[in-house]
């Protein structure tokens, strides 16, 4: 929460003397409220009331960053429990492990396998974004961390609790800015100074969200505020209640200690478990979720879930309205109707794309609707479209008369003909049926 | 260290509604299922109450469904074209607490089924499981009025869930339901306000509250969920801050919805098997339904109800 004037205005000195460049202590507690000035501007401000107002100013959930470059992941910095209240700002990240003990052909594989689990949806690429390599204690996580350096740009979590392991690999791979994972009420002592030494962020696990209270202290007093926290929980109803008592603890009460984003590291045997331990984590405010399943089918609800999550539902993704290529389309091409929802545009576009027919696609202005939702509010009408056909002269790139509509608003077509004076066809109502309509009108695949 | 946990004081709760009728009650059930009565928001047992787990449901059509993908189809063999064996499987075999019919022949676009065919499935139904029955009608206004009521009559008295009742259609079933001792789905398109008017109509019609089950459309992960979540979170939190013409407990379809996915069917290598697939894509759409605060989710394929029924397990332990 930000402070006042008021409120900053009672930690200043209050003697006026002007050194801060502004005549009273007032106004640059108003300069301070409008961050137009820094606190330390002032030269005769305590340490104590130093320590105050930044603790105030800084944000009740921190923001840490895992990696860097192009791969970088912004974790955390979270101020809502609910969605609808705000948005969700940063994407839980995914991570699937890597066992390190594994022969190095076969670790090169799984790295492989993880860097192709991507998946084009909505004209955004979801796929893994994090490489956790394990240790299995046999001195072998720094050569993990070296082979997914060499085949891969993913960022790392480093799963050992064994301080030295952790140095060797942090000796191969620092400079990618892993997290480690981690500190136990066992090894933070040692576990501190190496995140503090390579600049690392750094998970704390504790087997109850009790324990992990002392552990933050600790680290709070080691100067660490890039720090992940993990209560080890597996049930689902305990990852439930513990991530939203977190999320409470630190937005609602600003308790410090538990101010950081979450790491959950799913480990039920059947994959299909893990899954759904892995999707309640990513629900319910989980920062990374670590799983072992890497094939495609538990990876590909899991991404395409998370993208729900922190899609803002005030404002849908869009594209922008108008007349787009599919294939290398031509005079003769058929041109199709739909939205600038994005879900439907690129599904449209995916199987128009799919059916290998050139084609020129129409995307409507509806706000960023689907067809359906379109139709019903009022906003994909008989007019609309005509104006859009007008618009982006359509009349222009092809030398037919003849319109694809969805088979969802068949309604439409008297009137669309009426109003623009094209010849409209009603297609499929579902866009993965265009393959079968395009054979059955002549349309020819290229 | 005792962490002071951080409990939200909710004035009020989901409110309790019963399906099924036994002999005791006049009906000839052998087991009801109890729906809502929750305190708290979903799984959140450090805070309040949370009664009744949540209800895995089945939904059987009326006519046998053209085009079902192989993954999805194979468990049920040959009883797709029989809703009577369907739903004696589904209850049977599959661990189903309740069947939902689905009256989708009654479409004038469709089969066009008459209101006696239709009601002439629900006794046969009804005859083939002792577990409760919804009976959903097939979207089509005008025929729903002329099919609900003739099979809320043969079901008289078994305390059935009739649906669905909109802002514009609500009279005749919500008459039907008043006359034969049913319960009533208020639908609403994703849309509070819509859903609260439904309820007041339905109420002031004469349908208490306890006989009300909300339908939110849902839609599935990747399709509708971003809408869907918060839709089911903030009704959930009307109800346990006092509104109780939203404080009905809530029903989602997902088997249909998560099916329609292309996820769920396409022959895609990239994506990985398509034998789990579909599951996969149903039970997660499942989860996320339940965590925002469904209390009844229905299925197509038994795995998928099988995989909810080990997470709403694992929901209760923390
Ligand atoms: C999510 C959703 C919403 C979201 C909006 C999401 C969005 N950005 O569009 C919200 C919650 C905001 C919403 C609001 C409303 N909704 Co709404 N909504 C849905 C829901 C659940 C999913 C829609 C969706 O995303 N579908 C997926 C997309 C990809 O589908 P699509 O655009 O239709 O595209 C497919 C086909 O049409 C086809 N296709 C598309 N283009 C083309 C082109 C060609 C050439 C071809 C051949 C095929 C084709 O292929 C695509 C893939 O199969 C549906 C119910 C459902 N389960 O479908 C209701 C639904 C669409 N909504 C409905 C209604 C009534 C509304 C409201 C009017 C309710 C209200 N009064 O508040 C409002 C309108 C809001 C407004 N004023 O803008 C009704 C429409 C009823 C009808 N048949 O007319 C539906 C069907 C629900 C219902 N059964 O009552 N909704
Ligand atoms: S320098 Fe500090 S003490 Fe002096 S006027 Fe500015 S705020 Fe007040």
């Amino acid at each position: 929460m930000a402070l006042t004037a008021v409120e900053i205005y009672k930690f200043l000195p209050k003697t006026n003397c002007g050194d801060c460049g502004v005549a009273t202590c007032l106004a640059f507690a108003m300069k301070l409220a409008q961050k137009q000035a820094a606190l330390d501007e002032c030269p005769h401000v305590t340490e104590e009331a130093k320590q105050e107002l930044e603790g105030s100013a800084a944000p009740p959930m921190a923001t840490v960053t895992v990696g860097r470059g192009e791969r970088e992941l912004k974790i955390g910095g979270e101020t809502v429990l609910f969605r609808h209240d705000e948005t969700f700002h940063n994407p839980c990240g995914l991570a699937v492990t890597l066992d390190t003990s594994l022969p190095d052909e076969q670790i090169q594989q799984r790295i492989e396998q993880l860097e192709a689990a991507r998946y084009d949806r909505v004209g955004f690429m979801l796929g893994v974004d994090l490489i956790a390599l394990q240790d299995g204690g046999d001195g072998r996580l720094a050569q993990g961390a070296r082979l997914a350096g060499e085949h891969s740009s993913l960022p790392l979590v480093l799963m050992s609790t064994d301080a030295g392991a952790m140095k060797a690999a942090l000796e191969v791979c620092a400079d990618g800015r892993p997290l480690l994972c981690g500190a136990t009420t066992d090894n933070i002592e040692a576990m501190l100074p190496l995140a503090k030494e390579y600049n690392c962020p750094l998970v704390l696990t504790a087997d109850s969200l009790e324990s992990l209270v002392p552990l933050s202290e600790t680290a709070a007093e080691a100067g660490s505020d890039q720090l992940f926290l993990d209560t080890g929980a597996q049930e689902i109803g305990r990852i439930q209640s513990d991530q939203t008592i977190i999320r409470r603890m630190a937005l609602n009460k600003k308790f410090r200690p538990l101010g950081f984003p979450t790491l959950v590291a799913c480990s039920a045997a059947d994959p299909t478990q893990q899954m759904l331990q892995a999707c309640s984590a990513i629900a319910k405010y989980a920062g990374i979720v670590v799983v072992d399943v890497a094939d495609d089918e538990y990876l590909l609800p899991l991404v395409t879930a998370r993208m729900n999550i922190y899609t803002d539902p005030q404002k849908p993704i869009q594209v922008e309205p108008g007349i787009y290529p599919v294939g290398e389309p031509d005079e003769d091409s058929p041109v199709l109707i739909t939205t600038n929802f994005s879900l439907t545009y690129y599904l449209v576009e995916g199987d128009t794309m799919a059916s290998k027919v050139p084609a020129h696609i129409l995307a409507v202005d509806t706000n960023g609707t689907s067809v359906m939702t379109a139709w019903a509010a009022g906003d994909l009408t008989a007019e609309v479209i005509a104006e859009h056909i007008e618009k982006f002269d359509i009349a222009d790139k092809v030398s037919h008369k003849t319109l694809v509509l969805p088979g969802g608003v068949a309604v439409l077509q008297g009137k669309l003909e009426e109003e623009a004076g094209w010849e409209v066809k009603v297609g499929p109502r579902e866009s993965s049926a265009i393959a079968q309509f395009f054979r059955e009108q002549g349309w020819a695949a290229k | 260290m005792e962490l002071e946990l951080p409990i939200e004081q909710w004035s009020d709760s989901v409110s309790t509604v019963v399906l099924g009728a036994t002999s005791e009650d006049g009906g000839t059930r052998t087991s009801t299922v109890t729906l809502g009565g929750a305190a708290t928001l979903p799984f959140l047992d450090f805070e309040g109450e949370a009664p009744n787990p949540p209800v895995l449901a089945m939904e059987v059509l009326d006519t046998e469904p053209e085009g079902w993908p192989e993954p999805l189809a194979a468990p049920f063999g040959d009883v797709l074209g029989d809703p009577a064996a369907w739903a004696a499987r589904c209850v049977e075999e599959f661990d189903a607490d309740l069947i939902c019919l689905k009256l989708i022949g009654a479409d004038p676009l469709r089969r066009d089924a008459s209101p006696d065919e239709c009601a002439e499935t629900v006794r046969k139904v009804l005859d083939a499981i002792g577990v409760p029955l919804i009976i959903w009608g097939c979207g089509d206004y005008d025929k729903d009025n002329e099919v609900i009521p003739v099979c809320s009559q043969v079901a008289a008295g078994e305390r059935c869930l009739l649906g669905t009742a909109r802002e514009d259609n609500y009279r005749t079933i919500a008459a039907s339901a008043l006359a034969d001792g049913h319960l009533v789905i208020g639908e609403s398109p994703l849309d509070i306000s819509i859903q609260k008017q439904v309820n007041i109509l339905l109420t002031e019609q004469g349908v208490p509250g306890d006989r009300i089950v909300m339908y939110q459309v849902t839609g599935a992960v990747g399709y509708g969920v971003e809408y869907a979540y918060s839709i089911l979170e903030r009704t959930r939190l009307a109800a346990l801050t006092g509104d109780t013409m939203l404080g009905m407990p809530m029903v989602s379809i997902v088997g249909s919805e998560a099916w329609k996915a292309k996820e769920a069917w396409m022959e895609e290598p990239a994506w990985g098997s398509l034998e789990r697939r579909g599951i996969l894509w149903e039970a997660a759409t499942a989860e996320l339904f339940l965590l925002a605060g469904t209390d009844m989710v229905i299925f197509w394929h038994p795995e998928a109800l099988k995989h909810t029924r080990w997470l709403a397990k694992d929901l209760s332990k923390s």
